[in-house]
């Protein structure tokens, strides 16, 4: 390192690249040897994550009184009990580290057991009739209210989950708007069943609407992919950010179209079928919309996972892994990203549209990007590029605030919801990229690249710089 | 779609334009020097500019409280609040690189987590804001009364225009100075052309990193004051002003300095004439269009994106 003194008189910050933890020097100061030391630095993060907790679950605090919510927090006694269980993290985590191989050992064993009680194939077809069976019986228990809980906030977003994860997952490419297209299907639901202002040239049943609501998004995923995919990954992110916002100023601006912020005035159509003499329509009920849900949730999954296991579903994977590879082996890398974009949009589409139709009734205010971080965050949890991740992670993730807000114990605020969410979505970038129930392909990519091998994501330029 | 609007406000539209301008300029700074070291779009940053609105707030309103100061003692309450809005910029910016960035970059994680991290960091710093300091928007009581100094064409330039006007030139140079000449600006140079060699010619990256960001959240932060000072504070705030810096910056190039106050000056006013001509609500969608022209026209902006070779 005789270089590095030379450089330091010319340039900035130039300092002997740190040497692990050096003992001994006399110009260290007994601060910094104690920080020095890899435990210490540890105890010190758990501890101040702890803190950050603490206020994160605090009193509020206000304009007039902005420090009132952080001592409360802080200079209180909960706050002993929030250090506390810093130090009790820190204590799992050095004794992981000591003990971590039979540690690993044991987790690996516990999260591959499903993988290895399924060896056969019948046996794994088994097992997903028994958790349909599951999933159409339990719902029938359930009270009311978890029922309105388990169409409106799970199974729409289970959907949701399911598009994003083309999106996020399989083609590795960032979108920030994807409730813009939610909103493109819910305002093309109200057309087409001629509820807006503007009618439509026949009007249909809303199972009628279901292609068309699907077209319209996949359409303006093509239109705004397709510029914006020829670039780097970020700008797809920032533009899609921008095109969630526009949609909704759009939404409110066409107050002569959409009815703006008070919505359209009259009433989007429920659901109905009136095939051979059987005449059927889903009224406000909402166990008979579950089961629509579950049956589209089954449809697309089945879809998703022949895609992923298809011509379509490798390309992806190339791309992923290594753009220019991919580009050289004759893949259409634009095609490709365009595609996965557009099956995204047009999976938000459709459950715009069905939400929609259950509700009946929606105005420019409900699709704020707040939705599209909120989707991005179950996908991100339960384990981009995996199925049954997205499933998961959408069901615990949506179910739990419900559960701490119905608990009388927690007093969990919904206004707070966001701060949780964005802790834990840098909590799992840093601990745990590949979420929950990740894919094994996923898991694999993520390590690789970490050690310098592919890319594990869509973000460079196609058939630029890497 | 109305031209007489616009032709008969077109002076007023200039001068407005331009005030918004040198704002955009001074938040699109930031995504820019970023970008430059990192190759990576800082999500986050909106919060910097946030943070700054806050802090100006409670200096201003603890120093100021019913009073209504004029003369110097004015000129010296906006420099506080300027100070104080770049401190606090600073400071996020700051812990937002040690937590979401830092500890990603250890691990050569993919580009993807990086935008997610931000992303989140983005979203707990504002819903923090708004629980720590309540969820209505507050004034930031006024350190000067403003009214028109003089007019250009019949169009009034007031008091706060001017403070806009002189502060963020004053700034802008400021730091063109810092990139140009100063040590640091040697290393965020070395750094955003080649951090690899840089580092092996003694850089330390870590803490030029650090340094960048701090720089333009020092920028980002006496931005959100001086926009907070005409338009109130709340926790939501920085999001779209945030947003069209970032087309500011790549309007004018990403990664290059003096594109991003180019790019800043040209979409404030650009956007205002849209506002002139489509309608005031339309704003907003208007830098969004112009935006998505640019990525399909001239991707590398209008002087080209990087950060060593220009500045």
């Amino acid at each position: 390192m005789t270089l590095s003194g030379a450089a330091a008189s010319t340039l900035p910050g130039a300092q002997a690249p740190p040497q692990g933890p050096v003992t001994g020097q006399p110009r260290l100061s007994w601060l910094r040897r104690l920080m020095g030391s890899e435990d210490a630095r540890r105890l010190l993060s758990c501890v101040l994550g702890l803190l950050v907790l603490a206020v994160m679950t605090g009193p509020e605090g206000s304009a007039s009184a902005p420090l009132s919510g952080f001592t409360g927090s802080l200079f209180h006694l909960r706050a002993l009990v929030f250090i506390g269980l810093g130090f009790v993290l820190w204590a799992v985590i050095t004794l992981r580290r000591r003990f971590g191989e039979r540690a690993r050992q044991a987790s690996d064993w516990v999260s591959s057991a499903p993988r290895r009680l399924v060896t056969n194939r019948q046996a794994r077809y088994g097992i997903y009739l028994a958790l349909l069976a599951f999933a159409v019986v339990y719902p029938m228990v359930l009270s009311q209210f978890w029922q309105n809980v388990l169409v409106d906030q799970i199974g729409i977003y289970v959907l949701l989950a399911l598009g994003l994860n083309v999106v996020v997952g399989y083609a590795g490419l960032l979108d920030l708007g994807y409730i813009a297209f939610y909103a493109l299907g819910a305002y093309s639901a109200a057309y087409w069943t001629g509820a807006l202002a503007v009618h439509p040239p026949i009007t249909l049943n809303p199972f009628w609407a279901i292609p068309l609501a699907i077209l319209a998004a996949m359409l303006a995923g093509v239109v705004l992919g397709a510029p914006t995919l020829r670039l780097r990954g970020d700008y797809l992110a920032i533009v899609t950010l921008g095109f969630g916002e526009i949609i909704q100023i759009v939404a409110t601006n066409l107050q002569g179209v959409t009815g703006g912020a008070s919505g359209p005035a009259s009433v989007i159509p429920h659901f109905s079928v009136h095939v051979l003499g059987v005449h059927y329509r889903w009224g406000l009920a909402d166990l008979p919309y579950y089961y629509l849900l579950l049956g589209f949730v089954v449809i697309v999954l089945v879809v998703f996972h022949s895609l992923e296991n298809s011509r379509v579903g490798r390309a992806w994977t190339a791309i992923r892994e290594d753009e220019i590879a991919a580009e050289s082996a004759g893949i259409n890398v634009l095609k490709y990203k365009v595609l996965a974009f557009s099956i995204g949009a047009s999976t938000s589409g459709f459950a715009g549209m069905l939400w929609a139709s259950q509700v009946g009734y929606i105005d420019s205010t409900l699709f704020t990007v707040q939705l599209s971080i909120l989707v991005l965050v179950l996908v991100i949890f339960g384990g981009m590029g995996s199925l049954p991740g997205a499933v998961v992670g959408a069901a615990v993730l949506q179910w739990f605030p419900w559960f701490l807000r119905v608990h009388p114990l927690f007093g969990f605020q919904q206004q707070d919801l966001f701060i949780y969410l964005g802790a834990l979505l840098i909590v799992m970038m840093i601990f745990r990229p590949e979420g929950l129930l990740p894919s094994r392909r996923r898991k694999r990519e993520i390590g690789l690249a970490e050690h310098g091998i592919g890319t594990a994501d869509a973000m460079s330029e196609p058939g630029g710089e890497p | 779609m109305c031209v007489s609007c616009f032709t008969q406000n077109f002076w007023n539209l200039l001068v407005l334009g331009l005030a918004d301008g040198f704002l955009y300029a001074l938040i699109a700074i930031g995504y820019t020097l970023v970008y430059g070291v990192l190759q990576l779009i800082n999500f986050a940053h909106s919060e910097v500019f946030m943070s700054g609105g806050f802090a100006g707030y409670f200096i201003l309103n603890a120093v100021i409280g019913t009073s209504s100061p004029g003369g110097v003692v004015s000129v010296g309450l906006v420099v506080l609040g300027i100070a104080g809005g770049a401190m606090a910029g600073g400071g996020v910016a700051f812990l937002l690189e040690r937590v979401a960035y830092r500890p990603l970059r250890r691990r050569h994680a993919p580009r993807l987590a990086f935008l997610i991290s931000a992303i989140g960091a983005s979203f707990f710093l504002y819903n923090m804001a708004g629980k720590e300091f309540g969820r209505d928007a507050v004034e930031i009581p006024a350190p000067f009364t403003s009214g028109p100094v003089f007019s250009v064409f019949g169009a009034p330039v007031t008091t706060y225009y001017l403070v806009i006007a002189i502060s963020a030139i004053t700034m802008l140079i400021f730091l063109d100075r810092v990139v140009a000449g100063s040590k640091l600006g040697k290393g965020i140079r070395a750094v955003a052309q080649d951090a690899e060699t840089a580092s092996l010619m003694g850089v330390n990256i870590d803490r030029v990193i650090s340094q960048t960001f701090v720089l333009g959240g020092l920028l980002g932060g006496a931005a959100g004051f001086l926009f907070g000072l005409n338009t109130g504070v709340v926790y939501t705030m920085g999001f779209t002003p945030a947003l069209k810096a970032f087309t500011a910056a790549v309007l004018g190039g990403i990664g290059n300095i003096r594109g991003a106050m180019l790019g800043g000056l040209l979409l404030g006013v650009v956007e205002n004439f849209g506002a002139g001509l489509f309608g005031t609500q339309w704003r907003d969608v208007v830098s969004f269009g112009i935006l998505v022209l640019v990525l399909l026209v001239r991707p590398t902006g209008l002087l080209g994106e990087r950060l060593g070779r220009s500045a």
